[in-house]
């Protein structure tokens, strides 16, 4: 028997297109998505920014910003209108193209298949295709700033009659609304492909001896993440089909008749514009949960590994996370309380999702658990995983107050609901990306990232997002309206400090990621090199080189062990790797 | 990593091209590929539900219209497509079990009856379709219900109700429109799996194309099987 085995894939020789572009290996496709999202979320950023410099300073000048849009910013100064247009992309790019991808699509695809032993994902060829899809995705969406007038103003839930009655409507609701639609509906269609590849890759490509129970916590949740995706995003295709046709072929369903737009009747009648809230949030819902999910599974396998302790309660873990994500299907009522729903209906939305707080926080008591007792590592990744636990309770204790109909009748289209949204699904999500580039990134690129600059983009970042975010929970209990471009009211006027001080916050913070960015692009060339496994981690992925090989395993592994046997041994360490023969044995 | 651990790996050592690399038996390929395709199908099914929620949505809320309006369409289109489509199905099935037999001819002539029979179902609902502009009854293109009623010798809807048929007419076409696109992309499958199955590309042992298209044939027939009596059939009880 030959001790030494090539894999087949090993030995293939492909061209440079084939290797490094339309790549289907599954390690380069993730790679792919990772680059994606970071280019997406520096746009992103860029526009929240403009946004927030124009709502804290209204009327000042923004440097340049004409040449972006002559009429939605003439002589620099952002019009009511081009903020709306600016907060569409903003929150389209970052829920779509970065939280959406980054945690699912960018690791996943890198990691599920090393983490379940498999030389490739089941289907690497709609991989491929998954990612090109997306990135016409993201371009069509971006060429919404340079057709037309700019991108559409009905923001990135796309509420009909407004986005389905065309250009008369406003600024960029003709081209820059149609484009859109598209993007979502490529987007749709690349997020199917890629959670098909998922849930098939998860169930046949686990290696021998990976039983179901001794998965890592982050397999379940790309799992579980990838059946939400399979389930919602379909949907959303066919909403926006319905909103294209009512918007191009005469269809009606979504407005309603005898809709006066800018002084003309509207040739539609009889449709529900509610409707589409209800075909968007079930979607909507879930999407929540799409870019949180993995951020448990990821905060889960760091948390545990840094504390030096088994996680506490894995199949606990296992079935909140299971929880969880049944129950975001069935709440999405709950963003529409004021939009003319039964109070009945409210209560019962209401219900399942106070209910959906016990599972998180179990979760969250469980990750505590986990902690304690333990000997903490403090580096980047466990502060990242750290600052997750802390954001999430933070902002999901506002969705509590938010889950009330009567509360939220207050509430609802305030700042409130922004600083909650951003706090909980916004930065927890980004902080579990951060906990995963920080973890993972010598594995991807055989580099050790400098952990004292990582360390300061912790503490600044961590500081910075309290300081953006929970004042924005104050300014929404003092009633100030989102969406506003201008505060000119008088009980807005006296908000405007406020404000100012979060859009100083924002920069500051905007700021510190290049700290980040840097750290990525100059370790990547002067970094140390990094071992096989760095953090003496048990998972399969750390038992390869790094950057693992082509066929990602000199030698196909079996599992003897679960994921997360940390603590003493019978051998010189404190951890038993999932691919240790069966005489490593944790002692009792 | 000891000896003891390392598996023989004799999967990777045989020579068969129809064993993609990342598989490790034919069994697992066969496994994981019909399970994609299942996976894949629900995917449908979402997609499909989000257009029947917006039926019942509007039927609730636009009953009359949705009477006046499903019992103007020929039923009798509908009825011979239902047949047509079953038909197809039953020809498919024929098909896969020809290539589970190693029958490579037989299999390219059930496939090729399914073209037929899927051409067929397309042509019929063009018809159906080109009546539909005649009668003024696609929303958007001078729709008018009563348009040719009071000719045809039936009768006309009050104002209200004609206006709100055009929402059931939308749901039509936008449901047996995506049902036919789909009819289209198999039809196009189909052509390229008979010229594969004719030079012999599914031999018995590994034919998992032909059986994954005939998952996706029959649940495209299943859709059909659902908007019939949706769209054709239900209004039509003596109550009304």
């Amino acid at each position: 028997m030959p001790s030494q085995i090539q894999l087949r894939s090993s030995s293939e020789t492909k061209g440079f297109l084939r290797k490094y572009i339309f790549s289907t290996n599954h390690k380069t496709v993730g790679i792919q998505y990772f680059f994606l999202s970071l280019f997406a979320v520096v746009v992103g950023m860029a526009l929240s920014w403009l946004m927030r410099i124009h709502v804290a300073w209204s009327g000042v000048r923004i440097f340049g910003l004409e040449h972006l849009s002559a009429a939605g910013a003439p002589g620099g100064v952002i019009t009511p209108e081009y903020y709306l247009s600016l907060m569409t992309l903003h929150g389209t790019i970052m829920i779509f193209f970065v939280l959406t991808l980054a945690p699912q699509n960018a690791f996943g695809n890198y990691f599920l298949p090393l983490q379940i032993g498999a030389e490739e994902t089941a289907f690497p060829i709609v991989n491929m295709l998954s990612f090109w899809t997306t990135l016409v995705a993201l371009l069509v969406l971006l060429a919404t700033l340079f057709v037309g007038d700019g991108p559409p103003i009905s923001g990135w839930t796309a509420y009909p009659p407004m986005s389905a009655v065309g250009k008369d409507a406003g600024p960029g609701l003709g081209t820059g609304q149609n484009l859109w639609i598209i993007s979502i509906g490529i987007f749709c269609i690349a997020s199917v492909l890629s959670s098909i590849n998922f849930i098939a890759t998860f169930m046949d490509m686990r290696c021998k001896g990976m039983a179901l129970m001794r998965l890592p916590l982050t397999c379940w949740a790309w799992f579980i993440t990838a059946i939400m995706s399979l389930l919602s995003f379909a949907v959303l295709l066919a909403a926006v089909l319905l909103l294209l046709l009512d918007r191009t072929a005469g269809t009606s369903f979504f407005v309603p008749a005898n809709l006066l737009v800018s002084g003309k009747i509207e040739p539609h009648s009889g449709g529900s514009p509610l409707l589409w809230q209800h075909l968007f949030w079930f979607f909507g819902h879930p999407e929540v949960y799409i870019t949180i999910l993995p951020g448990f599974g990821i905060v889960s396998h760091v948390l545990s590994c840094f504390s030096r302790k088994p996680i506490l309660g894995y199949k606990l873990v296992l079935g909140c996370m299971l929880a969880i994500g049944f129950l975001s299907f069935i709440v999405w009522g709950h963003h529409m309380f004021v939009s003319g729903m039964s109070p009945f209906s409210g209560f019962l939305f209401s219900i399942p999702t106070i209910v959906i707080s016990l599972p998180a926080t179990i979760t969250t008591l469980l990750w505590l658990g986990t902690l304690w007792g333990g000997r903490l590592q403090f580096s980047t990744s466990m502060m990242f995983g750290l600052g997750f636990v802390s954001t999430f309770v933070a902002g999901g204790l506002g969705g509590i107050l938010l889950a009330h109909p009567a509360v939220d009748s207050y509430l609802h289209a305030t700042y409130f609901v922004v600083g909650h949204l951003h706090m909980v699904m916004g930065v927890s999500a980004i902080f579990a990306i951060f906990a995963a580039i920080y973890f993972w990134y010598p594995k991807m690129f055989g580099k050790m990232l400098n952990e004292r600059l990582g360390l300061i983009h912790f503490g600044l970042t961590f500081i910075g997002v309290y300081c953006i975010f929970m004042p924005m929970h104050l300014l929404g209990f003092a009633g100030n309206p989102r969406r506003y471009a201008i505060l000119s009211d008088d009980f807005l006027i006296r908000l405007i400090p406020l404000h100012q001080f979060i859009t100083v916050a924002a920069l500051i913070t905007g700021a510190v990621q290049f700290l980040f960015l840097f750290n990525l692009f100059w370790s990547l060339y002067r970094g140390e090199p990094a071992p096989a496994n760095p953090w003496s981690a048990t998972s399969l992925e750390w038992e390869t080189s790094s950057p693992p090989p082509i066929g990602n395993f000199r030698r196909q592994p079996i599992v003897n062990h679960g994921a997360y046997e940390y603590g003493e041994t019978n051998i010189e360490r404190d951890f038993v790797m999932q691919s240790d023969p069966e005489s490593v044995r944790m002692k009792a | 990593m000891s000896d003891s651990q390392t598996t023989t790996l004799q999967a990777h050592h045989h020579h068969d091209p129809s064993l993609l690399v990342q598989f490790d038996t034919a069994y697992q390929q066969k496994d994981a590929s019909q399970f994609g395709m299942w996976v894949f199908l629900i995917t449908e099914i979402m997609f499909f539900g989000g257009l029947f929620g917006a039926y019942l949505i509007y039927r609730n809320l636009y009953n009359p219209a949705f009477v006046a309006a499903s019992t103007s369409i020929a039923i009798k289109w509908g009825a011979i497509n239902t047949a047509v489509l079953i038909c197809s199905s039953l020809t498919m099935a024929m098909g896969v079990h020809s290539a589970a037999l190693g029958a490579r001819k037989l299999l390219v002539f059930w496939l090729g009856a399914t073209l037929v029979l899927g051409s067929v179902f397309l042509g019929i609902k063009g018809i159906e379709y080109y009546d539909k502009y005649t009668e003024h009854h696609i929303p958007g293109a001078n729709f008018d219900f009563n348009y040719d009623r009071a000719e045809k010798g039936e009768k006309l809807v009050p104002a209200d109700v004609a206006t709100q048929t055009s929402i059931f007419f939308a749901l039509y076409f936008a449901m047996t429109g995506m049902h036919a696109l789909h009819m289209i992309i198999g039809a196009g499958i189909l052509v390229f799996l008979i010229w594969r199955a004719y030079h012999g590309a599914y031999p018995p042992h590994h034919y998992t194309m032909v059986e994954n298209f005939g998952l996706y044939w029959h649940f495209v027939d299943i859709i059909w099987i659902f908007l019939f009596p949706l769209l054709y059939l239900v209004s039509r009880s003596p109550v009304h």
